[in-house]
């Protein structure tokens, strides 16, 4: 009897002193973490994609509840999240949340196998990186597309793919989060991360050839060949730059007027979710056909007209 | 008989062109002069549009210590200074010369008469390796390491002997074979003037067993040369390498990198820069052709070929035959380590030591199947390194892993993914991880010194 009391005592007063440490320690040692952070990285998509800059969602939500004591959010945003999540991070932080135009990846090459030429095969490892160590890639263009996936195999969201009758890589707008993982794997620099632009209408020149226009032309029917036209057609807004050969449209000044489209004499420019333009020439036919029935019609009223009044009388 | 110790394969030998003499190829119509003909800072071009050149005019200087500089190997009018298709498959800057007549600088001495460095006295270390910088030497073997650079040891290493890569270990390919049969006189007098230059008494000129009748001449021209030993060696894949050769002939092995040969006293030069050695310096002649290899099964006239540089594969392949019509793949350099060609516009450079030309049956790769953990390629690897585990962590993108596994060692010899069972992509893997770990090991190096 004793022996268990004299072990109870000892027990009990060995965790009654070690209680009082650890109570002391945790008061003494306490790390103050801001709870808004948690909140904050509880509303976060948790893709952890790197695509807002930070090391992972949690990064970004410690960065969010820094700038939310600056007064606000600025630049901060989360791309797969969106609007709704801005709003929500906005909501626990006590902020409006910013209005950030949201952007896609473009992927700017449009030598599709027609255009350009398959003139070698590559039957190695599949992998773009790889490809690109052996120079060209299957066809004389040093620029465009090798269409090996290392973009799919980088996206998260399933966003791209690589169509196999074109050989390019093709951006699905509804999934992409526009978080640049990409344009990082792409190791030919072809995917830029651009504003959707009003309705995700916008202009690209769908093209990364940076060779002498004769070359660039020998290697692809659709390469950009720097002639230059687009810029002057676009004289008025400046938004087309010419360098290296290659035209390159600024999403903050076009003004989506489609002229440098009819410009480009090799269909490099592209104008996305435009709705169908009607051809000029089509537009006459419409134009006579618009007319014909309405001219049909007033005979046909003259034709019964009569008749009713026949009726009537 | 001698060999290295570690891995190594026995590809079939295919010398398809042994028994042909070397004959001089015919001049192009234009030749095209790459500045990116060796490792190292690309040469700079002197010369402009309409410039007159004749063989021997500098056409680029060198673009750095570690570069040389590049001369016209025909005469004519310099056509445009442009970007032109390379082997390494990209445009890169070259000067394209219009060809006209065949005039050639006056300070060439084009004789065949045998100049020896003992009628040469007054030639010392510091004359040479000036002349073999100015000719434009690289290393002719492949790597194209610019040659004087290898010959100015750096403070604290010295040499002790001068090694001679004569193995020519690359199936098909029988340049250097030739060039000793007909040249080894020339070759000999080149090995003393790099022994010279180096300032060693030792030298040894590697040659595998293969080549008995190269063996033998060398021997007998060897004896009035009492400090240059022949080494017979023992066949085996990747011989040629440098670090090999070291093993196999003097036995001793060359620490990972950033250590390279002269750590342990070898300097270790190919035959046909022994041979442009021995012209530049007694002849003044700088590099301006080499023997190049055209074969492959199909081929009608497997040849070797003394070329200009500059000339387009296009007309060596002609000369030789033409193209075979179930060509699959057309091969600068050897099968094992070339590279595949995208056009046969591509000119010759001062690397070009064979053009293969696979039939569609050999060219063609098998799928792969999955590694079934055999450990052939770490058997086979010459460098003791695991390729299976190098090329999967590659393939993955865990660069820490690789760099850890020392895929920096690699010598992208080619011997794992030519005894996998299972035909994997091992070496495109390894070489992506390779130039990766390398990238991010320079990019270190910079941050540490800023």
């Amino acid at each position: 009897m004793n022996v268990i009391l004299i072990a109870v005592i000892v027990l009990g007063g060995i965790g009654l002193i070690s209680a009082l440490i650890l109570y002391v320690a945790s008061k003494k040692f306490a790390v103050h973490e801001d709870p808004r952070i948690a909140q904050v990285s509880e509303v976060l998509p948790q893709a952890n994609c790197g695509g807002c800059g930070y090391p992972g969602c949690s990064g970004f939500a410690t960065a969010c509840v820094k700038a939310a004591d600056g007064g606000s959010l600025g630049d901060l945003n989360c791309a797969p999240g969106g609007k709704a999540v801005m709003e929500k991070v906005a909501g626990i932080l006590g902020l409006q949340a910013g209005e950030a135009a949201p952007k896609v990846a473009v992927v700017r090459c449009n030598g599709t196998c027609e255009a350009r030429p398959r003139v070698v095969e590559f039957n190695g490892a599949s992998s773009c990186k790889i490809q690109q160590m052996t120079g060209m890639g299957e066809t004389m263009c040093g620029y465009g597309c090798l269409g090996g996936g290392d973009c799919v195999s980088a996206c998260l969201f399933a966003a791209i793919t690589v169509n196999p009758q074109t050989g390019l890589a093709e951006v699905d707008e509804s999934k992409c989060t526009a978080c640049g993982a990409c344009a990082k794997a792409c190791p030919r620099g072809i995917i830029e991360i651009r504003p959707a632009g009003p309705k995700g209408r916008r202009m690209v020149v769908l093209c990364n050839n940076k060779d002498k226009g004769a070359v660039a032309n020998k290697a692809c029917k659709s390469a950009c060949i720097g002639c230059g036209k687009c810029v002057k057609t676009c004289d008025k807004f400046e938004a087309i730059t010419l360098e290296n050969n290659l035209a390159w449209i600024d999403p903050e000044k076009c003004k989506m007027c489609r002229k440098c489209e009819e410009a480009c004499p090799k269909g490099a420019i592209r104008g996305f979710n435009f709705p169908p333009r009607k051809p000029k020439a089509e537009t006459a036919d419409n134009a006579q056909q618009a007319a014909a029935p309405k001219a049909e019609a007033p005979v046909a009223a003259k034709a019964e007209t009569p008749a009713t009044e026949v009726k009537q009388d | 008989m001698k060999t290295f110790r570690l891995g190594g394969v026995h590809p079939a030998e295919n010398k398809l062109s042994a028994g042909s003499p070397i004959r001089e190829a015919a001049l192009p119509k234009q030749a095209v002069f790459s500045m990116f003909q060796h490792i190292g800072a690309p040469a700079k071009p002197v010369v402009q549009k309409g410039d007159v050149v004749k063989v021997g005019t500098l056409l680029g200087e060198a673009g750095g210590f570690v570069s040389a500089p590049i001369y016209s190997s025909v005469s004519g009018k310099v056509a445009k200074v442009d970007a032109a298709l390379d082997a390494s498959g990209t445009r890169r800057l070259a000067v394209y010369v219009d060809v006209e007549g065949d005039e050639w600088e006056e300070s060439i001495d084009r004789s065949t008469e045998l100049v020896k460095l003992s009628e040469r006295p007054e030639l010392d270390a510091k004359t040479i390796v000036e002349k073999i910088k100015n000719a434009g030497i690289v290393g002719m073997g492949g790597a194209t390491f610019p040659c004087h650079v290898k010959l100015c040891p750096p403070p604290g290493c010295k040499a002790e002997c001068v090694i001679i890569n004569a193995v020519e270990c690359e199936p098909y390919l029988t340049a250097d074979h030739r060039l000793m049969l007909e040249h080894a006189d020339e070759i000999l007098e080149g090995v003393e003037l790099i022994m010279k230059a180096v300032d060693v008494t030792r030298g040894y000129v590697g040659i595998e067993n293969n080549k008995p009748d190269a063996i033998a001449l060398m021997q007998e021209k060897a004896q009035s040369h009492p400090n240059i030993e022949i080494v017979p060696l023992k066949v085996k894949y990747p011989q040629g390498g440098e670090k090999q050769l070291i093993d196999a002939v003097i036995g001793r092995q060359v620490p990972a990198p950033p250590a390279i040969p002269i750590n342990v006293g070898a300097v270790v030069q190919n035959v046909g820069t022994a041979f442009a050695i021995y012209q530049a310096v007694m002849k003044n002649k700088p590099l301006i052709d080499r023997v190049i290899t055209v074969t492959g099964k199909s081929v009608k006239n497997p040849s070797n070929l003394m070329a200009r540089l500059g000339t387009p594969f296009q007309q060596l392949i002609d000369e030789c035959g033409g193209l075979p019509e179930d060509t699959g793949k057309i091969i600068g350099g050897g099968p094992m380590m070339g590279k595949a060609l995208m056009s046969l516009e591509v000119p010759m450079t001062k690397g070009s030591s064979g053009l293969l030309i696979m039939n569609k049956k050999e060219a063609r790769r098998s799928e792969p199947d999955p590694c079934i953990r055999c450990a052939k390629c770490v058997s086979a690897c010459p460098m003791g390194l695991e390729p299976y585990l190098l090329a999967s962590v590659s393939a993955q993108h865990d660069w820490e892993t690789a760099e850890n596994n020392d895929i920096v060692s690699c010598i992208e010899c080619g011997s794992c993914q030519f005894t996998c069972p299972s035909r994997r992509p091992l070496l495109d893997n390894i070489r992506l991880g390779k130039s990766t770990v390398m990238g991010i090991i320079r990019s270190r190096a910079a941050a540490a010194k800023k």
